[in-house]
């Protein structure tokens, strides 16, 4: 059955004997658009820094990962070069150093044109062109030959996308992309890989921990805490009922550009370290309502009644209203296409 | 003591501030104008916003107000009076009375001092406790901010970031200042923590009766801290209203497009403005008005004018001749 | 360009004479070359004649203004101890002295570079740590002990090579070990450490995330961004291929600059020690110029706008 495009199956990292991710189950179906939502420390770019085997070499990695049924986690060097930028390409957070400054623009985009199409050349420049232009870099023609200095922050953000397409991948995964940029920037780079997307049907991975963004962008996402998924559901899931205390809290922390301007909710405390999680759920230190056995039994990620996936003993929020889903196993995914 | 709440506690005339910058190895110098003609006003107690993005002179303004880089043109007042040159023994003395808060706590703290002996140094430069009642007041500050007594020994690197920016923003009122300019003072840290901060700066400014420049790119969180917002843009103020109207019915395009560009949780991209082209670079100002290559409404005169910041309504003021133009028929 | 190169031009110029001024009157002012060339028993007469003739009774400031003028007529001066000139002399040993700079040079660039690299792509590795070790010694040992040690077990115990003279192609393998040997250690050191730099850098993990192969993220991503510190390190090293060998050639009686330099100052021969630092802060000077240059070569942002 390789009805998924990736399968992530207990998926785990530890750095130096510290677990950072403990086990993390994901399907990603072709052309779908998944949100990581998380502070600090949760995991979320480690994830797929570790299924792609970009972390040092000092991090253990274990579980599954698959893409189109093939296995990649741990395989030698050779086939991972496969999947990167063929199969699943990757961008970053602050796209004016993520650029090689002593290379032309035109130089690192067919680069990748080479490894994956076996372009050379003019045909290589003629493609490397179509594909600045479509991301947005005016005057494309001319800025090729140009340095990554010599571009803004946003326009090294396009010629990073630029870059990840030129490999024509299945999976884009894009770690806090628009993070570093202006407000308006922010906006056209979202609105870009909204329209990529359409284009060319590939699915995505927006990491962030700015929920207004991952929903413009994603239909489903996942909210993960402490190297761990605590929810998981469809945007409008998420949003209209939180149901996970985390969750929750993320939601009353931010404040709002409409609405009353109300004092903040925050959540009280810190992320944990990681050396230092507590016994039963992560959470439960900072929760407000958190039971006793919150912090003795570990919560485990499973499927609710609305279709949603749930790791809590005690979730918020009420129950689904009418039109309830039908019931759903463990891998909900599908269904919910 | 109407005298009092009558004038600013600090107040920018005509502020402008240039640098040079050479094009190249080898070419000519030329200067570019970070901040080009600022006036506002900061009344005793009060907040005032300051939104604009990469370029807009948001950072510089923040440092003239506290008299850190001079103005080429114009001048700061403070409590009235003009602000006397950097690192003059008046100026230090006026530290006592305005504080920074910026955006790496860890940046602002010294690695080898301990947090406690951080937070007790203005007392020290100031001379403003005497020496056996200082490890009081240090711990009063420390508990105001919501760091455990516990943690007076410890070093920056040992905090979390939230952590730090406490203990700087413990050290800014230490001298109990009556101005606290932030300059992205929550940018850094997570959402979570980000709420933390906000309240309790906004907790510790009205008991003790502090007036704060904020400064940050983040629109929602400036919405929720200050009571007034100017919004620049290359270097002017463009608009500047109550925080409760001006996100809710922005009247300068370049507010508009701010407005539109924050991801609103559940709602799709619909009616949105998207700007396109780049943030301005200072070096390469545009003629007229500074926004008229990006703006949906310019016409001839954007082009040929720089705007005015004008009164358009109660308490609103922008900077667009489309505005103006607007406002003046609608009362004609 | 040309603001940028006569600017560059200019401070060379200076720093040239700065190194001559200060060796001029430091010597000047050290001892009495009169009485170090005649020996201590020669009656006062001859002493003072001899000062006369070679113009040392004259003011400093005279002595030093008649210096500038002759070297603008390229008059360097003559030798006080073989009455040549003291251009002549120190030119014709300079081809003895780059025999032994310039195979050294190669030795450390093309050991010392590829050490530190290789360090660097292996670290906490067996020969991640052999090489720090290796370049530690390297460039701790004073190269006369070095020089000394050398002798010691090739000359000496094990009867292999030559420890002084230059008579035959042997006779510079030691002495120019000697000298490469601390400076393989400071460019594999420092080559490690800007390998280790970049290596951690954003873009080596785009280039990795793209799919390139891993000799390619390292030949054609971090190696170039890796030259600019070493290049500065290397520049350096060009800069000294006419002064470096002072200690060794001595150790090793090898008839180069070095040993002219140290003879000619303990003999307070004036024109030629000032005619050998001329030299040497030209070399320098120019060697930190083309470095300079390179740089705007290697990383284009130091070609693009710099605010102040």
């Amino acid at each position: 059955m390789v009805k998924n495009l990736v399968e992530l199956r207990g998926l785990k990292v530890a750095f130096d004997g510290v677990q950072v991710l403990h086990g993390i189950d994901l399907d990603i179906a072709r052309g779908e658009a998944i949100g990581l939502v998380g502070e600090s420390g949760c995991g979320k770019s480690v994830t797929w820094l570790a299924a792609l085997g970009l972390l040092p070499g000092k991090a253990t990695v274990s579980g599954s990962v698959r893409v189109d049924g093939q296995e990649i986690l741990a395989q030698p060097r050779h086939v991972l070069e496969g999947v990167r930028g063929k199969r699943i390409a990757m961008i970053f957070q602050d796209p004016s150093s993520s650029l090689n400054p002593v290379l032309r623009v035109g130089r690192q985009i067919t680069e990748a044109l080479a490894i994956h199409r076996g372009l050379h050349g003019e045909a290589a420049k003629a493609e490397a062109l179509r594909l600045l232009d479509m991301v947005g870099i005016p005057d494309a023609r001319r800025r090729i030959d140009l340095f990554p200095h010599e571009f803004s922050g946003g326009q090294c953000q396009r010629v990073m996308i630029a870059m990840a397409l030129a490999g024509e991948p299945d999976l884009l995964v894009a770690d806090e992309p628009t993070t570093a940029l202006d407000a308006t920037i922010q906006a056209q780079i979202l609105d870009l890989l909204i329209a990529l997307r359409a284009e060319t049907g590939m699915a995505t991975i927006f990491i962030s921990h700015d929920l207004g963004a991952v929903s413009q962008v994603c239909e489903r996402a996942c909210v993960m805490y402490a190297g761990r998924i605590v929810e998981q559901g469809t945007i409008q899931a998420l949003f209209d009922n939180p149901r996970h205390p985390y969750t929750r809290g993320l939601f009353d922390a931010i404040p709002r550009l409409d609405g009353p301007r109300e004092r903040l909710i925050p959540i009280p405390g810190t992320v944990p370290n990681p050396r230092d999680l507590p016994e039963g759920c992560a959470f439960s230190p900072r929760c407000s309502h958190a039971a006793i056995d919150c912090r003795t039994r570990m919560p485990v990620l499973s499927a609710t009644d609305d279709g949603r996936l749930l790791s809590c003993h005690h979730p918020v929020g009420s129950h689904p209203p009418i039109g309830v889903t039908h019931p759903v196993g463990a891998r909900v995914l599908e269904a919910l296409s | 003591m109407s005298e009092h709440f009558k004038t600013p506690l600090i107040e920018a005339k005509g502020l402008v501030r240039t640098y040079e910058v050479r094009q190249g190895m080898f070419g000519r110098a030329t200067p570019v104008r970070a901040v080009d003609g600022i006036d506002l006003r900061v009344m005793p107690g009060e907040t005032l916003g300051i939104v604009g993005e990469s370029g807009s002179g948001k950072s510089t303004l923040g440092r003239m107000l506290l008299g850190i880089d001079p103005p080429q043109e114009g001048q700061a007042l403070f409590e009235g009076k003009p602000m006397p040159k950097l690192a003059t023994p008046e100026w230090r003395a006026l530290r006592a009375k305005m504080q920074f808060v910026y955006q790496d706590p860890l940046a602002a703290l010294d690695r080898r001092l301990t947090i406690a002996e951080q937070i007790g140094e203005p007392l020290a430069i100031h001379n403003l406790v005497p020496k056996p009642h200082r490890e009081t007041r240090v711990a009063e500050l420390m508990s105001a901010v919501g760091l455990r007594p516990d943690q007076a020994g410890r070093y920056p690197h040992e905090l979390s970031g939230g952590q730090r920016q406490r203990a700087v923003i413990a050290r800014a009122l230490a001298s109990r200042p009556k101005l606290l300019v932030c300059d992205e003072p929550v940018s850094a840290l997570d959402v979570s923590i980000q709420a933390q901060v906000v309240n309790m700066l906004r907790d510790l400014q009205e008991k003790n009766h502090i007036a704060m420049v904020f400064i940050s790119h983040d629109l929602k969180v400036v919405r929720n801290i200050a009571d007034r917002v100017a919004v620049m843009y290359l270097g002017r103020i463009v608009e500047e209203a109550s925080s409760d109207v001006i996100f809710k019915t922005p009247l300068h395009p370049y507010t508009k497009a701010l407005v539109s560009s924050v991801p609103v949780p559940g709602k799709l991209l619909q009616g949105r403005v998207i700007l396109q082209g780049e943030p301005p670079n200072p070096a390469n100002r545009p003629s007229g008005c500074a926004f008229h290559p990006r703006c949906p409404l310019a016409a001839d005169i954007c082009r040929t004018s720089v705007p005015q910041l004008l009164s358009v309504a109660d308490g609103r003021t922008a900077a667009c001749h489309m505005v103006t133009r607007a406002e003046a028929s609608v009362a004609a | 360009m040309f603001r940028f190169a006569s600017i560059r031009l200019l401070r060379a110029l200076i720093t040239i004479l700065a190194v001559i001024t200060f060796a001029f009157v430091v010597l000047r002012l050290s001892g009495d070359p009169a009485q170090v060339m005649l020996g201590p028993d020669v009656p006062q007469e001859s002493v003072d004649a001899f000062r006369k003739a070679w113009g040392l009774d004259q003011p400093l400031w005279i002595q030093y203004l008649s210096y500038i003028r002759a070297i603008f007529t390229g008059d360097f001066g003559v030798s006080m101890r073989d009455k040549a000139s003291a251009m002549q002399l120190v030119i014709e040993r300079i081809p003895a002295t780059l025999q032994l700079t310039i195979p050294a040079l190669f030795l450390k660039v093309v050991i010392g570079i590829p050490a530190g690299v290789y360090a660097a792509l292996h670290r906490q590795s067996a020969i991640d740590r052999g090489v720090i070790l290796a370049a530690i010694f390297g460039f701790t040992i004073p190269s006369f002990v070095m020089g000394l040690l050398l002798v010691l077990i090739f000359s000496i115990t094990l009867g292999l090579l030559p420890s002084g003279g230059q008579d035959t192609w042997q006779h510079g393998i030691l002495p120019t070990l000697t000298m490469s040997i601390g400076g393989i250690g400071i460019l594999a050191r420092f080559s490690r450490s800007a390998m280790i730099e970049v290596m951690g850098q954003p873009y080596i993990r785009t280039a990795s995330a793209k799919g390139m192969k891993w000799q390619d993220v390292v030949w054609k991503h971090a190696l170039p961004n890796a030259a600019v510190p070493i290049v500065t390190i290397v520049g350096f090293m060009v800069g000294t291929l006419i002064a470096g060998a002072v200690v060794v050639e001595s150790i090793f009686s090898w008839p180069g600059i070095g040993r002219l330099l140290v003879v000619s100052v303990s003999n307070r021969d004036l024109a030629v020690v000032q005619c050998i630092l001329l030299l040497v802060a030209a070399t320098m000077v120019v060697s930190n110029l083309i470095v300079d240059l390179l740089y705007g070569f290697l990383d284009p942002r130091l070609r693009a706008q710099s605010a102040h």
